[in-house]
This record gives C-alpha cells, structure tokens and sequence, in this order.
C-alpha cells in the first residue's frame, strides 16, 4: 500500500504549530522539547529549516507505523496486517495518515476528555498529512494505532463516539483496525496514528491528473523523457489512463455513499 | 488425568497466561474453606491435571505455545517466571519472526504446512508427559490470523493424529464494533473448520466479559488484561477439581471426558458457554453475602433470558408453558425470547453446598423435546470454595445463545463477501470463493439447526 503524504499539509501544519507556540497561547502547559517538529529545540525563531521539522513529521508518521512490531502491547499489530486489512482490493491501497497530538502537555495524567481531544484532532482536516477530508468523503477502512497508556475501552468508546459522524461503504459498516502498543513515542504519554482508506484522496489524483493534462496536451518537456532509452511515449498513455481507471472507481464508491445499507439475501438450508 | 492447553496466538497466549495463574493461585488459597486433607486432595489434582513436577518443586503448566511472531510468547514466559509459583516449559514454545497478517489463509495454507511438523512434536512431547492423558484444550482468537488459522490447522492435525482424545477449543468472539477489519471472515472460515474437527467450542465473547468488567467490576479503564481475568476465572470455576458423582470423597478424574459427555450430546450441537454468578470486585465482595437460593434463580434466570451476567436481568422472560405446541421457527427478531436449552451443568462450589436446590433447572420446560432433563441436566457440588467466593455457582450450557451472534457475523461476512472486499488476500493463499461458500454454507446449517430446537 501506499501512503501519499503531501508537502503543503506539512508545511501548513508546521506553520499552525509555530503561529501556536510564538502567540504564547499554550502558555507553559507545552514542554518545549514534545513538538513533533522540534528536532534542536530552537523555538522562537521562525523555522529556517521548514523541511527539517516537515521531515520530522514523517519520522514520526514511520515511527507509530512500526511502533507495534518494536515494543510490547495488548494488541500487536505489524506491517502485514495493515495492507491485509485496509485495502479491500488491490487497486485501491491509498492511505491517508494523520497523526496526533503534534505537542504534549505537561499534564502527566491525561484525564479522558484530552485523551478523546486526540481522537477526535485524528479526523480533522488540519491534522492529516494529506490534503483532503476524510470526515466528508466515504470511508473503506480505518485503522487506529495507538501508543501509550491507552486501553481497549478508551479506544471502544472514542470509536463508538465517533462513528455516527463519519461515513463507512456499506459492506465495511464497523471497518475498524485497532492496535495497542504499551509504550508511548518520546516526550508524549500516548499518541494516536489513524490510517485511512477513503474516497478523499479522489481529488488529490483528480488534480494531479489536471496538471500532468496541461503540460501533456502542449506535449512539453516531453523530448526529455523520449530521450532515454526504453522510455517511449505509450508509458504515458498507459500513466494517464491507470489514473483515469483509479479515479472512476473512487467515483463509484462514492456514488453509493448515502445509499441505505441493504442486507442481502442469504442462503437459505433446507431442513 | 490431564490436559494439555495449546495457545494458540496473540489472544491465546495471553488468555492461557492467565488461566494457568488463576488455577494455581485458587488452589494455593488459604479460604478454601474446608480441612486441611481435602485442600490437598484438591491441589493434587488441580496440579496432576495441568501442571508437570520438575525438581526444584516449582510446576509447570502442561501448555504448548505457539504465535508467529515472539514478542508476546516471551512476555508470557516471563511472566510466568516471575511469579515464581509457576512457569512455562523452557522449550514448550515455538514461534517465528513474521505474524500471519490477520489472513486466515496465512495461517492455516502457509504456516500450518510449514510449521506442522514442529508443532506435533512440541504437543507430541508434553502429551508423552502425562501419565493418563484426557484430552486438549486449544485457546484461541476468531479474528486474528494466527488463532484462527493455524487454530483450525492444529486441531484437524490433532483429530488425525489423536482421534482417540478429545479437544476442546476455546474460542473468543471479537467485539462486534471491529477490532480486525476481516474478523467476520477469519470467523466464518475458523467456526466451519473446528465444526467437522473439534468435539466442543466454549465460547466466550469479547463484548459480554466487557460489560462484566465495566458493571460488575466496576473496572474504569478497562484493559485486555482485566478482560483476561475474567475469562480465566470463569474458566478456572469450570476446571478446578469436583467430586465425581459415585463417591463425594474422590475428585473427578476425567474432567473434560465428563463435560462433554453432559454437554455435546449431538454433533450437530457444538457451541457452549459459561455463566457464572457471583462476579464482583474485591471490594464489593467483602460487603456481600449469599444464599445459593438467590444465586441459582439468579443462573436460572440468566440462562432463560439469554443474559451474560448479573445485572440487567429480564426476568419477564419465561419458558413456555408445557403442554403447548412448539413454537416452530424461532424467531431473530423477537425481543422476549426464551433461550431453549439443549443440555446444562451446574457447578457449585463452597459452603453448605449440599444444601444447594437445583430443581429449578431440571423443569422439562427448559430443555429442546428430544432430550429428556434427567439427561440434559446435571449438577456438580463441591465442598472447596473458589477464589475467595463463599460461594460460587458456574453453569455451562448448549443452548440458544450463540444464535444472534452467529448470526450477525454470517451476515455481516455475507456483505462483505457479496462485494467481494478482500476476497483477493485469501486467494492470494489458496483460499478461493468455494471455500468461502462452504463455510456460508456449514454455518447457515448450524445456526438453523439451533433455530429450530
């Protein structure tokens, strides 16, 4: 499977995390050295390096990821279940991460209504490492990797808190994977990596698309590629309509997004 | 005789950790309540069946560990080691790097092949063990890949190679809001397999022991560990040592042989469950007291309303009136439904045990019409109390329970299958759509064999 993750939501979430902690609204709750994008802890200043704490991020993103299968927990997960249970057929093995919190707070014990505050960031747009929106689109399947002092019923309750606003295919109604990992990342008591397989990627390939048409069609920069050797003008063709292929079958699922959930009929014993 | 435990698995491994301590520390207990021969009477025999002498006097649980990756197997091993009152054998485990995916066809098409030879061995060995041996209880998962797959593997192997020994399989249903995106399926594919091969399938759901942790417990942030408690106790309170029926001076030799003979008439009727009463945290318990008679209408009425503990009985369900025709199909949808029972144990423990009334229970009203309840019903007493409960009464039915669940996975998979999600993971390992239809197919049966009681 694959994990797109694009520049600008980075960049866009790094500058949200510096407008925070230089407008001093976090006041002394925030340990300096928790942001997930402080590499060196130089904080008033405006990032110089934006791709180091950019970067960061991912680290982090790689991290949670492998978290499961590094350390002990009540409920292991490892790399192989997440490509068999999130994508459903092969094609469609796009996954949209967020990651949460993106600081810690000083506060050791995280009373439950903090820790349901990072669920809950999970799904907004401003916390996912792609540009899209997974609460308005259809969801597939969902994975939760949790670290930390996190419990099943803490999970359990955040899933069912959440359910009722977030829109699941109807063969994949309780499409939830979960894991738990006993210890948390470095400098925060638990954390939350929230891998998604849904139909919000759609636009992302719909304008990559877009921008590959407009130089194609003017056929620019094309002589470059048809210089190297077993590169031919067909490998294009062949690019473009995979993608068109890809985006009608997300096209498809989204079609029956507010369609009723029909039981079908059953096989029927004779007795 | 004794029983050799297999865990099977992620879920196994940490059930069966639990299980072995719930057992030992209950028969170490000071409030035993009965004198100091029969104490011993009871340990010896809680010790003969699942547990091996070694030198130094510390025992070992006769178990077989099997998972596909090693973190888990070794936080068991040491945990047990660290307890100091028991341990894992040294060599009694097998694992790999790898884990199975969650993918039932994983398991039981690639590392059942694989890895059979050194699995039998290992379950060969600690059968050699035993001096008498009765039979195999198989702990595993439904929704993952390594229980459920390698499961199903391991106990066709050991119908081939023990047809003679029973086995008993262990099962634990997942919560019903996801915890593995294709448990319905690893589900389906593991019940249809341990159907043909197992001869009981206890099964405990994930959701039930959750709501007991949560109301009965009072368990806050509720965690697999306590989760695992629970299932051990119940657990324990159905294997720890009573009195066979000839002589109230000799503990029951034959515990599983026993249990299925009451319990599994009928291979068509496999699936069994544990109800226990009372359960409660240790602080609720120092203030409680009981009489069996309020705590055997309480297991009569759980059983008769389908309900999984104590609180929150309906006790407007009742049996039919005898005499009345059966009330043909049973109906899935019908909120005050009577849980028709095929055969039920009732196993109690502690004080003035013999002055326990079961009458309740043998009220042909409660059992299916092809089984009369002098054969569907028995009762188990014993004198040694469990666990620091006074009193404790356990009940371990075939009946109707299962249905609704059962259901509900059949047709969530049914879904699933009918959109084809996923089915190219299991095809990627020799698990084609016939496969799947086959299961559909066997389970559909079992759950309109059981409608129709």
């Amino acid at each position: 499977c694959v994990l797109p993750i694009d520049n600008q939501s980075l960049f866009d979430i790094i500058s949200k995390i510096d407008l925070m902690v230089n407008s001093g609204k976090l006041g002394t709750t925030v340990k300096p050295k928790s942001l997930v994008t402080s590499s060196s802890g130089a904080l008033k200043t405006r990032h110089k390096k934006p791709f180091d704490a950019m970067n960061n991020i991912v680290a982090n993103l790689l991290l949670n990821l492998t978290s499961s299968a590094r350390f002990e927990g009540s409920l292991n997960m490892d790399l192989n279940e997440i490509s068999m249970n999130l994508v459903p057929f092969p094609q469609l093995h796009y996954l949209v991460s967020s990651l949460t919190p993106l600081y810690t707070l000083t506060d050791v014990n995280i009373p439950p209504r903090r820790l349901d505050q990072m669920f809950s960031d999970a799904f907004s747009k401003d916390h996912q490492l792609l540009r899209a929106d997974p609460k308005h689109s259809l969801y597939l399947a969902c994975a939760l990797m949790v670290r930390g002092n996190v419990q099943i019923s803490d999970v359990r309750r955040n899933i069912e808190r959440l359910k009722p606003s977030l829109q699941f295919v109807s063969w994949n109604q309780e499409g939830w994977k979960t894991s738990l990992c006993s210890i948390p990342p470095v400098g925060h008591s638990h954390s939350l990596l929230a891998l998604a397989n849904n139909t919000c990627v759609k636009p992302t390939f719909m304008e990559l698309k877009e921008r590959f048409m407009r130089l194609y069609k003017k056929k620019a920069h094309l002589h470059h590629y048809l210089q190297v050797e077993g590169m031919e003008e067909s490998c294009f063709t062949e690019a473009v309509s995979s993608l068109s292929a890809l985006i009608q079958e997300y096209n498809q699922l989204d079609a029956t997004k507010n369609m009723p959930v029909q039981d079908l009929p059953r096989l029927s014993i004779a007795m | 005789m004794s029983i050799v435990t297999v865990q099977l698995g992620q879920c196994g491994n940490q059930i069966g950790f639990e299980v072995f301590d719930a057992l030992l520390s209950d028969s170490h207990s000071s409030q035993g309540l009965c004198c100091k021969r029969e104490n011993e009477a009871y340990q010896a025999s809680c010790k003969e069946r699942f547990f091996s002498e070694e030198e130094n006097g510390v025992p070992i649980a006769r178990a077989v560990l099997v998972d596909m990756e090693p973190k888990v197997i070794n936080q068991t091993l040491s945990k047990a080691a660290q307890s100091g009152r028991w341990k894992y054998g040294q060599h009694a485990c097998f694992c790999q790097k790898q884990g199975s995916g969650n993918n039932w066809a994983y398991g039981y098409s690639v590392h059942g092949p694989r890895h059979e030879e050194s699995i039998m061995d290992l379950i060969r060995k600690e059968v050699e063990k035993c001096d008498s041996f009765s039979g195999f209880f198989i702990i595993m998962s439904m929704a993952g890949g390594t229980g459920s797959g390698i499961g199903a593997f391991v106990t066709q192997n050991l119908q081939d190679q023990y047809s003679n020994s029973l086995k008993m399989n262990q099962i634990i249903w997942p919560y019903g809001t996801g915890e593995v995106i294709v448990q319905n399926y690893n589900s389906i594919l593991t019940l249809s397999h341990l159907y043909r091969s197992s001869d009981a399938l206890l099964v405990h759901e994930n959701d039930a022991v959750h709501k007991i942790c949560a109301k009965l417990m009072n368990i806050k942030q509720i965690s697999f560990s306590d989760i695992n408690q629970v299932l051990a106790h119940q657990l324990g309170s159905v294997f720890q040592p009573t009195y066979s029926a000839e002589s109230s001076f000799h503990y029951r030799r034959n515990p599983l042989g026993d249990l299925m003979e009451h319990l599994v008439p009928h291979p068509e009727f496999k699936m069994l469950s544990i109800r226990n009463v009372p359960h409660m945290s240790e602080n609720s318990l120092a203030y409680s007291t009981f009489t069996w008679a309020g705590l055997l209408k309480h297991l009569r009425q759980m059983l008769i309303s389908n309900a999984k503990m104590e609180e929150g009985i309906d006790w407007h369900v009742r049996p039919p009136l005898s005499g009345l025709p059966s009330l043909g199909k049973m109906s899935l949808n019908k909120d005050l439904h009577f849980n028709t029972s095929i055969a039920n144990l009732v196993i109690l423990r502690g004080k003035d045990v013999q002055s326990a009334d079961v009458e309740g229970f043998k009220d042909p009203a409660l059992y299916t019409s092809w089984l009369e309840p002098v054969n569907a019903f028995n009762v188990w007493k014993t004198q040694r109390a469990f666990s620091k409960y006074e009193k404790s009464a356990v009940l371990v039915s075939n009946s109707q329970f299962l249905v609704k669940p059962l259901d509900m996975i059949v047709g969530k998979a049914w879904n699933m299958f009918a959109s084809k999600a996923y089915i190219h993971q299991y095809t990627k390992f020799g698990i084609e759509e016939e496969d799947f239809l086959d299961s559909f197919t066997s389970l559909e049966q079992v759950v309109a064999s059981y409608c129709n009681l």
